[in-house]
C-alpha cells in the first residue's frame, strides 16, 4: 500500500491538511486579499465582527483584525518553518554524529544536549530574544537553538540501533567512509521519526513565536498573531474579537499539524498504526 | 490401531485478500494418535505452524476457518465455545512454542508460572511438589533452586524445558509443539528433543511437532506429514518418506537436505592467502562511568591459516566466537592483540586510509538477508557502490552489477528494485554479488544459510561453491551446521568458548574426532542416523 493511502485512512489527519492548506494559502494570498499594511487604521476603533466593514472586527487603533490574521500567518510558517530547518540541521547533525561515533564523542555529545535541555527552553528563548534585540532574526535563532535536542536524542538512538545492522557492516567492509556512510546508508532509514518529529516541531516553533510576541519580544515590524493577542489583552471584556480570533487561528494551526504528525507518524510506521487500530488489519 | 486422540479433518483457512494465496491452510487432514510423534514439515510459508494454531484456538483475527473439523478426544474445537476451549486447552493439550526467550515471563518465578497452570485449571492441593516433581520431570539440574529463579537465570535450553514442564503440568493427552528446538544450539537441540521423545513413551502422549528439519524429523518421528503451499503433499510412516519419498516436492526437499557427505579435499595450493596469528577479543559486561565491567573473552589466542583457492570452515555453537573472528580478519572488530597477516601484511595496525586497498580484496556475506541490504537503495546501487566508492567510473560499474546479478542467477531487471521486493534466497545471491563486485581473493561467509529454507539452502550452497571455483576464490566458511560445513569446506576448525579445539581436513575431523567437544557436536546432529538418499532427487 503506498505512502499517500495510508495516510488517507486517517481522517484526522486529512481535516489536518486541509486546515493547513487553507491557512498557507491565505498566508500566500493576505496581500491580494487585504492588499494594504494590517497596521494601517482602516476605520473606527472597536468595531465588532462584522460591522462597519469589518470581517472580524476592529482594534483599539482601528486596524483589521482580519488583515493581521492573514498576514501573521506568514510570519507564523515562516518562523516555524526556518526555525524548524535550522535545528534539524544542527539536532540531525550532532545526533548522528553522536550515534555513529559513539564512546567519548557520544558522551560529549550528550552532555552538551542535556545541558540544553535541564534549562527551560522558553526562558532560554525569552533571554536570547532579549539580549539580542526583538526580530524575526533573532527569534528564529532562539527558537532554533531551544528546540534542536529532542532531534538530536531521536536521531542518536536511530543511529544507535541502525549502526550494528549488518547493512552498514558491509558499506564498512566495502571501504566506504564514515560521512558516505551515516547520509548515504543510515539516515534514510532513519527519516520517518524525523519527519513526524519536525511536522511537530513547526507546531512548537509557532507557539513559542506567538509566545514571544505575546510578551511584546515580537519582531515590531511583522504582524503577528501572538503580539495581537498581547495588545487584545488589556481590553478583552470590550473587545473579545481581538484575543479570541488570533487565538483561534493559533489553535487551529497547531492541531492541525499535530493532526498531520499523527497521520505521518501511523503511515510511515504502519505496523504500529494497525496495532494502535488505525487501521484495519 | 486404536482411534486417533486428534484428527483435522478437511481443514481450510482463509487468507485476507490481497495475500498471496486464497487459502493459507486448505483441505488439510491429520490424524495423531495416542503415543506417537506426527511431525508436519514444510519450509516457510506452508502453513504448517497456522496448523498449529488452529488446533491451539491461537489463529489471528481475520483468518476465518472456511471449512473442516478438528475432533479432539471426540469433541470438534472449532465448534466450542470459548470457556469450553478454555478449560480443555492447557489440561488437555499442552503447546511448546518456538522462542524460548520471550515465552516467559520475566517477572514471575518459575515454579509460580508452572504452578499457575495447576491454579488457573482449579487444582488445589501441594502444588510446589507437584512442580518439583515436573522439574525433575523435564531433568532440569536442582530443581530446588530453580523453581525459585526468575527465567532470566536460565539458559535457552533450560528455559525450552520449562516449557515443556508447563505443557505437561496438567497431563495432556496432546502435546504441540511449533519448531521447539529452532532457537538452539545443535546440543540443546539434541537434549530436548529427547527429552519430548522420552517423556511422550513415559506418558503416552501424542505430539504434534511441527518443524522445517528433516534432521529433526529423522530423529523424533514415528509418522511424517509434508506440507507445501498450505497442503499437505505426503503423509505416512517416518521411514518410508525419508528413505523413499514418493510426491516430487518431498523429493526434492530431501534432496536439499545438505547430506553431510565429505567434499573430496582438493589440492591445496602453496601461497598462504591469510594467516591468524594468537587473536584475542574480550568484551566488557556491565560496568559504568567509574567502573570498568568485567571482560569476557569472545576470542582467544585464535590462529588459522588459508591456503588460496581453499574453504576453511568455522564451526560452533551460538556464543562460540567464531563470528567476531571472522569480524576481526574485516576489522569490522578490532582485536585486543594478535595478527592477522594478509599476504604477509598484517592489517590490524592499517589506518583507514591504508587498509582501503585491502578491503577490496577481503569481503564479507553477511548471515540475515533481510538485514544486510540497505530497505531504502536500489539493488544496482547496493552492488555498484564497492566499485565506485574505490574509484570505477558510475557507468562501468553498473555494467558490472548487471553482469553480477547474471552470475548470481538473477534477472538483471532487479537493478531498479528494492530489496524488499525479493525473497530471502534472492536477496542472499543480491549480497552475494554485493560482495563479489570487488573480485575479492578471500570471502567470508558468515552464516550465508542459515536464514534460509533447505531448498534455497542447497541453491545458495551451489552457487557459492560454483563461484569459488570459477574465481578462484579462498573462503572463510562460519557455520553451526555440520553437515553443511563437511559439504563446503576442505578443513574444518571447532571453536567452543573462544578458543579453537580441533582444526584439520573435513574428512580426518568428522571421521577421527580428537577433540571431546568436537564429538558430542558430531553427536548432536539431528538423525544423524539417517542419510538422506542419493538418487532422491
Amino acid at each position: 500500500m503506498s505512502f499517500w493511502k495510508r495516510f488517507a485512512r486517517n481522517i484526522g489527519a486529512l481535516v489536518g491538511l486541509a486546515i493547513l492548506v487553507l491557512v498557507g494559502l491565505m498566508a500566500v494570498l493576505a496581500p491580494v486579499l487585504f492588499p494594504f499594511s494590517p497596521w494601517e487604521m482602516r476605520g473606527i476603533p472597536f468595531m465588532g465582527p462584522g460591522e462597519a466593514g469589518f470581517l472580524l472586527g476592529s482594534d483599539s487603533l482601528g486596524r483589521d483584525v482580519a488583515a493581521g490574521i492573514a498576514h501573521g500567518a506568514l510570519v507564523s510558517f515562516l518562523v516555524g518553518g526556518v526555525s524548524t530547518v535550522a535545528a534539524l540541521a544542527l539536532g540531525v547533525t550532532l545526533g548522528a554524529v553522536a550515534g555513529y561515533g559513539g564512546g567519548w564523542i557520544d558522551d560529549a555529545i550528550m552532555r552538551f544536549t542535556e545541558f540544553f535541555q535541564t534549562i527551560p527552553s522558553f526562558v532560554l528563548a525569552v533571554v536570547l530574544v532579549a539580549i539580542f534585540t526583538p526580530s524575526i532574526t533573532s527569534i528564529v535563532v532562539a527558537i532554533a537553538v531551544v528546540s534542536w535536542p529532542p532531534v538530536t536524542r531521536v536521531v542518536r538512538a536511530e543511529f544507535l540501533s541502525l549502526r550494528s545492522r549488518e547493512f552498514v557492516q558491509a558499506a564498512e567492509v566495502l571501504g566506504r567512509g564514515p560521512i558516505a556512510i551515516m547520509f548515504t546508508e543510515i539516515l534514510p532509514n532513519a527519516l520517518s521519526p524525523i519527519i513526524v518529529l519536525a511536522s511537530l516541531m513547526v507546531a512548537t516553533a509557532i507557539l513559542l513565536e506567538s509566545s514571544l510576541s505575546f510578551l511584546g519580544l515580537g519582531d515590531p515590524n511583522l504582524m503577528s498573531w501572538g503580539f495581537m493577542i498581547g495588545s487584545g489583552r488589556s481590553v478583552i471584556r470590550i473587545a473579545w474579537w481581538m484575543s479570541v480570533f488570533p487565538g483561534v487561528a493559533i489553535f487551529l494551526t497547531v492541531l492541525a499539524l499535530n493532526l498531520v504528525g499523527e497521520g505521518l507518524n501511523d503511515a510511515l510506521n504502519p505496523r504500529l498504526a494497525r496495532r494502535r487500530g488505525t487501521l484495519p488489519a | 490401531m486404536t482411534a486417533p486422540i486428534l484428527a483435522i479433518e478437511n481443514l481450510t483457512i482463509g487468507l485476507p485478500i490481497g495475500g498471496d494465496r486464497a487459502n493459507a491452510v486448505e483441505g488439510v487432514s491429520l490424524a495423531v494418535n495416542p503415543g506417537e510423534i506426527l511431525c508436519v514439515v514444510g519450509e516457510s510459508g506452508s502453513g504448517k505452524s497456522m496448523t498449529a494454531s488452529a488446533v491451539m484456538g491461537l489463529l489471528p483475527k481475520g483468518l476465518p476457518v472456511r471449512s473442516g473439523r478438528i475432533l479432539f478426544e471426540g469433541n470438534d474445537l472449532l465448534a466450542l465455545s470459548p470457556e469450553a476451549f478454555r478449560r480443555l486447552r492447557g489440561v488437555r493439550l499442552g503447546m511448546v512454542f518456538q522462542e524460548p526467550m520471550t515465552a516467559l515471563n520475566p517477572l514471575m518465578r518459575v515454579g509460580d508460572q508452572i504452578g499457575e497452570a495447576f491454579r488457573v485449571h482449579g487444582e488445589r492441593g501441594d502444588v510446589r511438589a507437584k512442580v518439583l516433581a515436573l522439574l525433575e520431570d523435564v531433568r532440569l539440574p536442582d530443581p530446588p533452586s530453580i523453581i525459585d529463579a526468575y527465567p532470566f537465570r536460565l539458559s535457552g535450553g533450560q528455559r525450552q524445558r520449562v516449557m515443556i514442564a508447563m505443557a505437561l503440568a496438567l497431563g495432556p493427552s496432546v502435546l504441540i509443539a511449533d519448531e521447539p528446538t529452532t532457537a538452539l544450539d545443535v546440543t540443546t537441540q539434541m537434549q530436548i528433543l529427547r527429552l519430548i521423545r522420552g517423556l511422550q513413551k513415559d506418558r503416552g502422549t501424542g505430539v504434534l511437532f511441527i518443524t522445517h528439519d528433516f534432521g529433526v524429523v529423522a530423529e523424533i518421528a514415528d509418522r511424517v506429514a509434508v506440507m507445501q503451499h498450505g497442503r499437505v503433499v505426503e503423509q505416512g510412516e517416518a521411514r518410508a518418506v525419508l528413505d523413499a519419498p514418493q510426491h516430487p516436492y518431498t523429493k526434492a526437499l530431501i534432496a536439499a537436505v545438505p547430506h553431510g557427505r565429505v567434499r573430496p579435499a582438493e589440492a591445496a595450493h602453496a601461497d598462504t592467502v591469510l594467516k591468524v596469528a594468537g587473536v584475542a577479543k574480550s568484551f566488557r559486561r556491565g560496568g559504568g562511568l567509574f567502573r570498568r565491567g568485567t571482560p569476557v573473552a569472545a576470542v582467544a589466542d585464535a590462529a588459522f591459516s588459508l591456503k588460496k583457492g581453499e574453504t576453511l570452515g568455522l564451526v560452533g555453537e551460538s556464543g562460540s566466537g567464531k563470528s567476531t573472528l571472522a569480524r576481526c580478519v574485516v576489522k569490522l572488530v578490532t582485536p585486543d592483540e594478535g595478527q592477522v597477516l594478509f599476504h604477509g601484511t598484517d592489517l590490524l595496525p592499517l589506518g583507514r586510509g591504508a587498509m582501503q586497498p585491502y578491503r577490496s580484496r577481503i569481503q564479507m556475506v553477511f548471515q540475515d538477508p533481510y538485514a544486510s541490504l540497505n530497505p531504502r537503495r536500489r539493488v544496482g546501487d547496493i552492488i555498484a557502490e564497492g566499485p565506485v566508492t574505490h574509484g570505477v567510473p558510475r557507468e562501468q560499474a553498473r555494467a558490472r552489477a548487471r553482469d553480477l546479478l547474471a552470475l548470481v542467477q538473477l534477472d538483471p531487471g532487479a537493478m531498479d528494485r528494492f530489496p524488499h521486493e525479493f525473497s530471502g534466497g534472492q536477496r542472499q545471491r543480491i549480497g552475494i554479488a554485493r560482495a563479489l563486485a570487488l573480485e575479492p581473493e578471500l570471502l567470508i561467509a558468515d552464516e550465508p544459510v542459515s536464514a534460509l529454507d533447505v531448498s534455497v539452502q542447497a541453491q545458495i550452497l551451489a552457487l557459492l561453491d560454483e563461484i569459488r571455483t570459477r574465481l578462484g576464490l579462498t573462503m572463510l566458511f562460519i557455520t553451526h551446521d555440520l553437515r553443511v560445513a563437511a559439504q563446503v569446506c576442505d578443513r574444518i576448525a571447532v571453536m567452543q568458548r573462544g578458543r579453537i579445539v580441533e582444526m584439520g581436513p573435513t574428512a580426518e575431523v568428522f571421521g577421527a574426532p580428537r577433540h571431546a567437544y568436537t564429538r558430542e557436536l558430531l553427536d548432536a546432529i539431528p538423525g544423524k542416523a539417517w542419510t538422506p538418499p542419493l538418487e532422491a532427487a
